[in-house]
């Protein structure tokens, strides 16, 4: 399988971020170099064989349903690059 | 370069509780051979006031008899920790000026038992790259250099500016996190020893995240009895991240010094790879030799799905990058620019904050999970991530206690030397990237020179959750090649 110009700029919009016209080819002709080099993987019989969702065999432990943290919203804001009375502000959303 | 700098962790942790020198005494020579130091770019943040002001605390407390396992013992973290008041930036851009309110679990553990942080260290940025080219503050410069050469070689990636920091004596140990060889090959790099625990050992909450299922943390030291110190106040576990494995964490350092005899150690015939330099492959045997001059067996073994695990790796890392890094929105912190609405704003910030390499893992991740491609990627590779475990899983069921392979294919090479092809870059951690994909721990002990003065390691590979194996084994390795004769400063 091999990207399209089309397909690196859907890519880079579903990953939000901007890619320049002039940017395009050379983005493809490394993403088509990687794809490439993990086709590979193709060859391997995977027959019957379960995906890998957990390292190591532990069960995940469960705790209390409980707020343990939080009340604190300056520390949250803090690094914010723009907030008001206690809220993060982003561009208009909804008009 | 005062004696104070080329102690080792021990001797210093020992010289500090017998009174011999002051918690302050060590922080200032510290502080003095990091601004000498500048040229390497090993940190990108110095915090002498804070070092100076946690030392003072430390002789107050090793005065009263009251010393935790590392009082005193200045150190130098990776800047992927966030550290409450310091700024901690993964050196990305995007990050920009971000100032953690909370601190990670791991180096909270560290500042518990007594350690005294002497500043932030440089790595690629987000971790992504294998050279420490990456960094958003430029590349760091390995302290070793060619015989008869002046070039700048790179100390190895992703924690390029822990290894050289403890390679250049300018602390006593270091932090480091490992995705795929970002601990081990490093360590190989600079003739230091590096080691990633097994997955869970560590708590990753407040290391900026990576590929969760494959980081790590681990520490860098000169020694592998340091390692092992080091290493226990690293570990244990955190109810904060529900993949830190909660069972006890022995006594490490007790292991360094243990027999191996009668231990049975594999040499996996897979890791023989194509153009593999002659120097390497007499590494490899000579280490095989030392291990079996103490008493322990070899085997040759094999582990057959070994050539799958780099293209594996690099769909599940960019695949989990993707994910973890879609928190960088210009939002809640870090860099924002502006854009004529929301989506505008986010790509715009998105393109200005990550750098070259991160854009590309980025884009790779969205593509291998996006509709219609999710299953001949991502779930083919991990499919192959469960047979790349098998393998380990059949070879220490058959009694293997340890693996020996070379921790790297190569030797340190020049800044700008690779890179003009990614791949390239990536074959790097060939060695080291199955461990990670399997969750074990590995290993990475200096073990000699190359034939232009440039270190080599050997890397051990243990059974999840028996680090003190290698600790044991790495010491013998150790004790046979010699102590690593450090480079003298020339910056």
């Amino acid at each position: 399988m091999s990207v399209d110009d089309a397909t690196v700029r859907r890519i880079a919009h579903l990953a939000r971020i901007a890619v320049k016209d002039d940017e395009i080819a050379h983005l493809r002709g490394e993403i088509n170099g990687i794809l490439g080099w993990i086709e590979q993987l193709g060859e391997v019989n995977v027959e019957g064989v379960e995906p890998m969702t957990s390292v190591t065999p532990v069960k995940l432990k469960m705790r209390e349903d409980k707020v343990t943290d939080g009340g604190y919203p300056e520390r949250v804001l803090a690094n914010a690059p723009n907030t008001d009375r206690g809220f993060f502000l982003v561009p208009k959303v909804v008009e | 370069m005062t004696s104070l700098t080329t102690l080792t962790l021990a001797e210093a942790r020992d010289g500090l509780r017998g009174k011999k020198f002051a918690a302050r005494e060590i922080a200032d020579a510290h502080i003095a051979a990091i601004e000498k130091a500048r040229a390497l770019n090993a940190f990108v943040l110095e915090t002498p006031d804070r070092a100076r002001e946690m030392a003072a605390a430390s002789d107050a407390r090793l005065a009263k008899g009251e010393g935790g396992p590392l009082e005193g013992v200045p150190l130098g973290i990776k800047d992927l920790f966030a550290t409450e008041g310091v700024r901690t930036t993964a050196c990305s851009k995007i990050l920009g000026n971000f100032v953690p309110t909370y601190e990670s679990t791991v180096t909270s553990q560290l500042w518990r038992d007594g350690a005294v942080l002497l500043g932030k260290l440089n790595n690629d940025e987000f971790a992504m790259g294998s050279s420490n080219e990456t960094s958003c503050f430029g590349p760091v410069q390995n302290p070793w250099r060619r015989r008869g050469s002046n070039a700048p070689l790179v100390p190895g990636g992703s924690s390029g500016g822990s290894a050289t920091a403890v390679a250049a004596h300018l602390c006593l140990g270091a932090t480091g996190t490992d995705t795929g060889g970002s601990i081990r090959q490093p360590a190989a790099f600079t003739g230091t020893v590096g080691i990633k625990p097994t997955y869970g050992r560590c708590s990753r909450w407040g290391v900026v995240a990576f590929a969760s299922s494959l980081d790590q943390a681990g520490p860098f030291t000169r020694t592998v009895q340091d390692a092992a110190i080091l290493l226990r106040s690293m570990s244990g576990h955190d109810p904060k991240d529900s993949t830190s494995v909660d069972i006890a964490v022995p006594d490490f350092e007790a292991a360094v010094g243990r027999s191996i005899k009668g231990r049975k150690i594999g040499i996996p015939k897979e890791y023989r790879v194509p153009n593999m330099p002659a120097e390497i492959e007499t590494l490899w045997s000579q280490g095989a030799e030392w291990l079996k001059a103490a008493g322990a067996e070899l085997v040759e073994i094999s582990l057959p799905h070994t050539k799958y695990a780099l293209p594996a790796y690099y769909i599940v890392a960019p695949a989990e990058a993707s994910s973890n890094l879609a928190r960088y929105d210009g939002v809640r912190y870090g860099l924002r620019e502006d854009g004529r609405d929301v989506i505008d704003m986010y790509e715009k910030t998105r393109a200005e904050g990550f750098g070259p390499e991160v854009r590309r893992r980025v884009l790779i991740g969205t593509y291998v999970l996006s509709a219609g491609y999710y299953d001949a990627y991502y779930l083919q590779a991990q499919k192959v991530r469960t047979l790349i475990k098998r393998d380990f899983e059949e070879v220490f069921a058959k009694g293997v206690d340890a693996i020996l392979t070379p921790a790297t294919p190569s030797a340190a090479f020049a800044i700008g030397e690779k890179g003009a092809d990614p791949l390239e870059m990536y074959l790097n951690d060939i060695f080291t990237v199955t461990v990670n994909m399997a969750g074990l721990p590995g290993i990475s002990v200096p073990a000699g020179l190359d034939e232009n003065g440039l270190p080599l390691g050997l890397q051990l590979i243990g059974r999840p959750f028996d680090e003190e194996t290698l600790f044991a084994t790495g010491a013998v390795i150790e004790r046979a090649a010699g102590r690593m004769k450090l480079p003298d400063p020339w910056w």
